[in-house]
């Protein structure tokens, strides 16, 4: 394992980490830009730049402004009295930390059945247009309608209605 | 073919093939039968239609049994010319039910027993017919009379003619059930409904013992018909198949199922111990009693005697007597003596005629057992039309009297009722055995003939000689108190209608006549029964030993005649006077009177032990039986209890609380449901942990 | 411990903590946040197989990821603003709060 991996999975791993425990929001939501970059950057390591750069843009661009409007939009910035936390934290940590149990057994049992060090792919951004534009016509399409109408959605979700809110 | 003309099965014919008279002598006794019948279905009474249907039905019996008897007499001779005995019974016989390879078979029998009896009873029971439209003119019931009359006619015929015991059976059944319609004909005198129920319940008893003996000879020998071939029961291969078969008590099936047949017999013709209902029978209206308890119906206990004759004879050994035959002789000879001394002490002219038929009867069966079938049919025959003509003869007296019955209240009729008188006093000498002239003589002497000579013992014979004498002093007496003397009664006395009449006259010509045909000059009768010839030997009166036998009973009549007339003669009694023997010997007076006592004793032995009988069942079925009626219906009660408790608690409440931890169970699970999205993640996220924890160990190597 | 095994086993504790995140915060934007994690580190899993995978030239396990990041992208979109509409409704965004459809 490189040097370069294990500084960014600490740092991924330290963003998501206080994504979920800071108390104020806001904060919560600058660190998940974090984990986004740290993610990003992973992505460049493993020789899928345009996925990388697609996170960038995307994740970091658009997700994470997103959050913050939301959080500022909901007060969320004040901290309630009660507790970030729900009164059973313990049950979902637990239940976390199962999963994680599961997977990482599952991943260090087959260990031994993964592939080890393979040749970098060399991937040009014309192989990946002509891929959307041939083998992946049908998702790009879907997607494509899929955000349109997400966006129509969100907006009418998010709509100021006038006569119920008086 | 014959087989044709049957629905039955035809189960045999005697051989050669009997003709056209022996094929329909089921006529006979049906013709009366059906006429019965069509005179119960008449809505109204009709007097003039039932009275003639009976009457003509019975004289087309008559008609027939003539033809029957013509036959027979012509059959006979033939056998006697050319010496074979296969037309000795004729027979036409039908399978009725038949179960397996056995059958039960009913069939009819034409041989000289059964055309004497066939031509005696249908005539003697014509002219009480002919008779009864007379006497119960002023009856309102008088088509009943007759349906029923006609009835017994048609069951009596079929007695006769029957040839299956079973038959036989049946047809004897229907003479007892007549027997009690008539007896309680006039059914609104609890004394006449009492009666008709003794004479019912008395015979019962003695059919139950021939219906044992009945069973039991079907089981032994698997037949029912006297003559079939040669197969038959009584024939010789049953016979000595009886023989053989030890019963109880040293005697032979063949002893045994004789004495129960006897039993039979002895109920049904009113031999001691079950001679009670006879005298009480005389409820019912003369005719009756002159053709169902004089001429007929009690003859029937005789005649079916000779009819299993073989059967009481089987074993005897020549010279001697069997078991069966022996009871016979001493019962008939009892109950002869006996009768005829209570006869003595009565006043009523029909009791007197009743116990005296009960003590002829006992001659009968003392004949049949001591001198074989023969001397006791001949005096069953002769009885039959003198008895039959006393009845009626009395029956005119009643009515003459105004249905007075008491003889001390009568007297002097000799010149009111000449024609009466006449008859009746034929009657009374044939009765007595007057000698020579009367067959009553010929008869009686033939019986004493075989006591005589019989081998066991003496005893009977001087028993007999006895109740002749007895029988002679009786019928002197009722003859002295009613036709000598001056008239005790009150409105004078007339004498009855020619109806009534004639038939008396026709019966006296046959009283004396009939005498002809049994003397030992010329006795006819007596080879016609036993199949051989007869020839007529007029020395036969001059042998010593018959003729001081003739002299010995003519001494005892005149005996009994003259110590009779010299006590009662012209005398004449007042009613209240004590009769002359009384005085002479009151206790003895006293117990013949009262019928030496033996309804009295039934009455405190089986009588009262029925009484306790019944009031012992009663308790049973009141307390026992239905206490435990009660008291499983209170344990129903208590498990219905149960039931109810069980439903209410066990099944109800059981339901009721399923139903509320249901509702429990349903309220904790439904705490699941929180409302919040987190839990729904957390479960969301232990399914799909649980499914890829699955997935991860199901694909270990 | 083969790099692809490294990347697995990050993907999936960061997969965990988005999860721990999404089970435990009361504010429904941090549950959306863990959502968002978790939704990451199922991309980094796809780019992880693609590039140590058989066939990394037929660019399936990219072209997955990007589809991936794409309907994330609108899924973020339309929740956040479904957030803000219950916040205009109810006043306040917490998860324990939102109990409506409870029994």
């Amino acid at each position: 394992m490189s040097f370069v991996f294990y500084i960014l999975a600490t740092l991924t791993i330290s963003g998501g980490l206080a994504a979920v425990l800071l108390k104020n929001t806001v904060h919560c939501a600058l660190a998940l830009t974090v984990a986004f970059a740290g993610l990003a950057l992973l992505f460049l390591e493993l020789d899928a730049q345009f996925a990388g750069f697609a996170q960038i843009l995307i994740y970091i661009g658009a997700v994470a402004i997103l959050v913050v409007f939301a959080i500022l939009l909901t007060k969320g910035s004040e901290t309630p009295k009660d507790g970030v936390f729900s009164h059973t934290w313990l049950a979902g940590l637990a239940i976390a930390a199962a999963v994680f149990a599961v997977l990482g057994w599952a991943v260090v049992r087959s260990a031994p059945m993964l592939p080890g060090a393979a040749p970098a792919p060399a991937v040009t951004v014309q192989q990946i247009g002509d891929a959307l534009m041939g083998r992946y016509v049908l998702p790009l399409e879907i997607v494509g309608v899929l955000l349109t109408a997400a966006m129509i959605g969100a907006v009418i979700v998010a709509l100021h209605e006038k006569e119920a809110q008086k | 073919m014959q087989e044709q003309l049957y629905q039955f099965n035809l189960a045999s014919m005697s051989f050669p093939p009997p003709t056209l008279i022996v094929r329909e002598l089921w006529l006979i006794p049906a013709a009366p039968i059906v006429t019965s019948g069509a005179i119960a279905l008449l809505k109204q009474p009709r007097r003039k239609l039932s009275a003639g249907l009976a009457i003509g039905s019975l004289s087309f019996s008559l008609f027939l049994s003539l033809l029957a008897f013509a036959r027979v007499v012509a059959t006979r001779a033939l056998m006697l010319h050319f010496s074979f005995h296969s037309l000795e019974h004729e027979t036409v016989n039908l399978a009725w039910i038949q179960v397996g390879n056995s059958s039960v078979d009913l069939g009819w029998v034409l041989d000289p027993l059964s055309a004497v009896m066939l031509v005696m009873v249908s005539f003697v029971g014509l002219l009480i017919f002919i008779y009864s439209t007379g006497y119960m003119k002023d009856d309102e019931n008088y088509t009943r009379f007759f349906c029923f009359l006609s009835l017994f006619a048609g069951a009596m015929l079929g007695v006769v003619i029957a040839n299956s015991l079973l038959l036989l059976f049946m047809c004897w059944e229907l003479v007892g059930l007549t027997s009690y319609l008539l007896i309680g004909f006039w059914y609104q005198k609890p004394s006449a409904a009492a009666a008709a129920k003794k004479a019912f319940l008395t015979t019962r008893v003695g059919d139950s013992f021939f219906l044992l003996g009945i069973v039991w000879l079907f089981s032994q020998t698997g037949t029912l018909l006297f003559y079939n071939n040669g197969a038959g029961s009584i024939e010789s291969g049953a016979l000595a198949g009886l023989l053989a078969q030890p019963a109880a008590l040293g005697l032979t099936a063949a002893g045994a199922i004789g004495l129960l047949i006897f039993a039979g017999a002895a109920g049904k013709s009113g031999q001691f111990p079950l001679h009670v209902w006879l005298p009480d029978a005389m409820e019912g209206p003369t005719p009756v009693s002159a053709l169902i308890h004089a001429a007929t119906m009690v003859a029937a206990g005789v005649y079916l005697i000779a009819r299993v004759y073989p059967l009481m004879q089987a074993g005897m050994q020549p010279g001697g007597t069997t078991t069966a035959l022996t009871v016979v002789t001493w019962v008939g000879a009892f109950t002869a003596v006996f009768a005829a001394l209570i006869a003595v002490a009565q006043n009523d002219i029909k009791r007197i005629l009743a116990y005296s038929t009960v003590s002829q009867l006992g001659y009968m069966m003392a004949g049949l057992g001591m001198g074989g079938v023969a001397v006791g049919m001949f005096h069953l025959i002769t009885h039959g039309f003198f008895k039959a003509l006393l009845f009626l003869g009395a029956g005119s007296v009643i009515h003459g009297c105004h249905e007075e019955q008491d003889i001390r209240k009568m007297g002097g009729l000799k010149s009111d009722m000449p024609l009466t008188f006449l008859a009746y006093g034929i009657g009374m000498l044939a009765l007595c055995g007057f000698p020579l002239l009367f067959s009553g003589f010929w008869s009686k002497d033939g019986i004493l003939e075989a006591a005589l000579h019989w081998s066991v013992a003496k005893t009977p014979f001087y028993m007999l000689v006895f109740g002749a004498l007895l029988t002679a002093f009786y019928m002197t007496r009722q003859v002295a108190y009613v036709f000598f003397g001056h008239w005790r009664g009150g409105r004078p006395a007339h004498e009855s209608s020619p109806v009534m009449t004639v038939p008396l006259m026709i019966l006296a010509f046959f009283a004396i006549a009939l005498g002809a045909i049994g003397t030992p000059a010329w006795p006819w009768f007596r080879a016609f029964l036993d199949g051989r010839r007869a020839g007529l030997n007029l020395y036969s009166f001059i042998e010593p030993s018959f003729l001081t036998l003739m002299c010995v009973s003519a001494l005892v009549v005149f005996l009994g005649l003259g110590l009779a007339w010299r006590l009662y003669g012209d005398k004449s009694p007042r009613p209240e006077e004590q009769d002359a023997l009384e005085r002479a010997i009151p206790p003895v007076w006293a117990a013949l009177r009262d019928k030496l006592y033996v309804d009295e004793f039934y009455g405190a032995t089986v009588i009262a032990f029925y009484g306790w009988w019944a009031r012992v069942s009663d308790w049973l079925d009141r307390r026992v039986w239905s206490g435990a009626v009660a008291g499983l219906a209170g344990l129903i009660g208590l498990w219905a209890q149960l039931n109810r408790f069980l439903d209410d608690n066990v099944v109800n409440r059981g339901f009721d609380k399923t139903c509320e931890e249901i509702n429990v169970g349903g309220g904790l699970l439904s705490q699941l449901q929180t409302g919040r999205v987190q839990t729904y993640m957390r479960l969301l996220a232990l399914g799909v942990l649980a499914l890829v924890a699955i997935l991860i160990w199901s694909s270990r190597a | 411990m083969t790099p692809l095994a490294g990347y697995l086993l990050v993907a999936a504790f960061l997969f965990a903590i988005g999860l721990a995140g999404a089970l435990t915060r009361r504010n429904a934007i941090l549950v959306l946040i863990g959502i968002e994690l978790m939704l990451n580190a199922a991309n980094l899993n796809l780019i992880a197989f693609w590039r140590y995978g058989p066939h990394p030239e037929a660019l399936t396990g990219m072209m997955f990821a990007i589809f991936s990041i794409a309907v994330a992208a609108a899924e973020a979109a339309v929740g956040l603003g479904l957030v803000i509409q219950i916040h205009r409704h109810a006043h306040t965004t917490d998860l324990d709060q939102m109990n409506r459809m409870k029994g």
